[in-house]
């Protein structure tokens, strides 16, 4: 779903940077850039999914719209929701009312604290029968609320902590990796859940290494590198085929998949302390010319957008 | 009660019969091993008591016997229930140690609460304002408190408070000159205020410290931030995912400290005169009185025993995990 002309994305996120300071072996200080210009757009009763691969980025994301990120970073470029600056007072005040976060692990659930409970973000009673039927939806059995997380499968877990985003009511869900170590049915429960929230008017952003599954629901997909956006694409280019994709990495991405070839590309992700200026991706490229080495913008192609001279 | 509880129960018996063997028998080898001479402590060594004075007050106190011997003695009245007569005070041993147990207990009791209300309060405190002015000074307070011997403090507190402003007394638990009927609570508080103070400060520091590192990983922790996410506010927070977390390491440290409790009263007594059981053993182990020294050393070990007891207890009606584990193992 593209966005109808004039309408104001739910959220916009404009060259974002985040960066660590850090201190290495000698106890110098140095800055550690982890996101670098990344842009992505998320518009009302879309979802959008944000793959990559480990490193890339995408959970910093989320820490870093939720203003969530710790004291040593520092973050610089423009987020907007419903067109207004994300400033950390706004982020304070949007946090769990307008904009929820799925956790990925069980971690994020508190050990001593019973799972119900938790659910229920504490003193509501009335959330009680939300929370229940959320448990009923995710065929969660109603014993499990009295459990406490260390008594939770995995499964089990990702199903309680997908429950507390939706008993938020937040109009942005920010679901980071939701299905792993889901049987198939309930991870395509899930994206079923989230594709009808998101055809309810709510928008979800969908971080995941699964981009099949992420195609198979999402509206548009971004694909992260090193820490950027290389490519928005619709998801519907990616069942297209390679031809329809535009950035070199998106279609070594898709050529990997088992169904496309699962041919592997060489080389590895450039590590966050030790970024190629210019395109990210030079060092893995075969269309690679020296004028990758310069500073590559974002741009519009063939209704979606990419990072790269070459694409056409 | 269920097997498992029972079994439980027994071999902790088990544990606390073995150790208090394993006590007496290492305290009465230290006692025997000491260059302290009863017969002379008792008498008084510069006394013109003759040879055959000290041996019929040797053999009054048993203390002619090879120690082998003295050592089955006393085991074998002390399963009777007797566990002897103290060569310094000429009473039962069960007495004396009541007796100063009890006024023991009032300021190591005063004192294990003082340091570990306190001791938690400021490290959540540094824990919370981590890196503030704030946290600096509570950590730079407990570095130095925990650098500071316990009774060098109760000197210092003296000098200042009971000497100089005269707001407390300098010793004892009670007012000299008035018979025990008649001293009111107040005058036991007023004395026991600087003791327990001194002996309570050397338990803050450390209670403090681990408390704020354990709350500087609890506000690091995906759990927290997964808080702060779904809205949550900072203190709110803290209250409810923090302190649970945090109570652990507290509790434990809270329990097991009850040995540094038991050592520490020894010279917090000395230094105020207080008239408590480390105070007891202080004597005992000047005069060679090995009745009370091992009445006192077993003493201690029940109570260093009962508090990590209680820890495991406490730690397992906190904790789910631990609860979960002990069930099935």
């Amino acid at each position: 779903m593209n966005p109808a002309p004039g309408q104001t994305p739910l959220l916009d996120v404009h060259d974002l940077s985040v960066t660590f300071r850090m201190y290495d072996k000698t106890l110098r200080q140095h800055n550690l850039q982890v996101i670098s210009e990344l842009s992505v757009t998320v518009n009302q009763g879309e979802i959008l999914a944000i793959a990559g691969s480990s490193g890339s980025g995408k959970s910093l994301l989320a820490h870093a719209v939720l203003g969530l990120l710790p004291a040593n970073a520092t973050v610089s470029g423009r987020m907007l929701y419903q067109g207004q600056e994300l400033t950390p007072s706004r982020q304070e005040q949007l946090r769990g009312k307008e904009i929820a976060l799925t956790p990925q692990a069980v971690t994020y659930l508190d050990p001593l604290l019973r799972v119900g409970d938790q659910v229920r973000g504490g003193n509501k009673t009335a959330a009680v029968t939300a929370q229940r039927e959320a448990f009923q939806r995710y065929d969660l059995q109603s014993e499990i609320e009295a459990m406490f997380p260390f008594q939770l499968s995995g499964g089990m877990a990702r199903r309680v902590l997908v429950s507390t985003a939706v008993l938020s009511g937040a109009r942005l869900i920010i679901a980071d990796e939701p299905t792993p170590g889901l049987g198939a049915d309930i991870a395509q429960d899930m994206m079923n859940t989230f594709r009808e929230l998101a055809d309810s008017g709510k928008s979800v952003i969908l971080i995941t290494h699964d981009i099949e599954l992420a195609c198979a629901i999402a509206d548009r997909v971004a694909i992260f590198y090193g820490g950027t956006t290389v490519e928005v694409a619709a998801a519907k280019d990616f069942t297209a085929g390679e031809a329809a994709l535009r950035h070199p990495y998106s279609k070594a991405l898709y050529r990997a998949l088992p169904q496309n070839g699962f041919r592997p590309l060489a080389g590895f992700q450039p590590y966050a302390g030790n970024l190629p200026t210019g395109c990210l991706f030079t060092a893995r490229c075969g269309l690679k010319t020296p004028e990758c080495n310069k500073k590559i913008p974002l741009r519009e192609l063939r209704g979606g957008s990419v990072r790269c001279v070459h694409a056409t | 009660m269920s097997k498992n509880a029972l079994l439980h129960i027994g071999w902790t018996l088990l544990r606390l019969s073995s150790l208090l063997v394993a006590v007496s028998i290492l305290a009465f080898g230290l006692v025997i091993s000491s260059p302290i001479d009863p017969v002379d402590a008792y008498v008084g060594s510069e006394s013109g008591v003759s040879q055959e004075q000290r041996q019929n007050v040797a053999a009054y106190w048993g203390l002619d016997k090879p120690p082998g011997e003295r050592y089955f003695i006393w085991a074998r009245n002390m399963l009777a229930g007797d566990m002897g007569t103290s060569i310094t005070y000429r009473l039962p041993v069960s007495q004396v140690i009541a007796e100063r147990f009890q006024t023991s207990l009032a300021l190591m009791g005063t004192a294990w609460v003082l340091s570990g209300l306190l001791g938690f309060i400021l490290g959540v405190v540094a824990g919370v304002y981590r890196g503030s002015v704030l946290d600096r000074g509570i950590k730079t307070f407990c570095l130095i408190l925990s650098s500071t011997p316990a009774f060098w403090l109760g000197l210092l507190l003296l000098t200042l408070f009971a000497v100089r402003l005269e707001w407390f007394p300098i010793a004892l638990a009670a007012p000299i000159g008035k018979l025990s009927g008649e001293v009111t609570l107040g005058e036991r508080i007023h004395h026991l205020i600087l003791p327990s103070l001194t002996l309570s400060i050397t338990g803050v520091a450390a209670i403090a410290l681990h408390t704020r590192q354990k709350l500087i990983d609890v506000m690091a922790s995906d759990y927290m931030l997964f808080a702060y996410a779904r809205g949550e506010k900072k203190w709110p927070a803290v209250r409810r995912h923090g302190i649970r977390n945090i109570m652990l390491p507290a509790i434990t440290l809270q329990f097991a400290s009850f040995s540094e409790l038991f050592g520490g009263s020894v010279l917090a007594e000395q230094v105020f005169s207080y008239p408590g059981l480390g105070n007891a053993a202080t004597l005992a182990g000047l005069r060679g009185d090995a009745p009370l020294l091992l009445g006192i050393a077993l003493c201690s070990a029940v109570f260093v025993f009962t508090g990590n007891l209680l820890a495991n207890i406490i730690y397992c009606l906190v904790d789910p995990q631990i609860r979960e584990e002990r069930s099935h193992g």
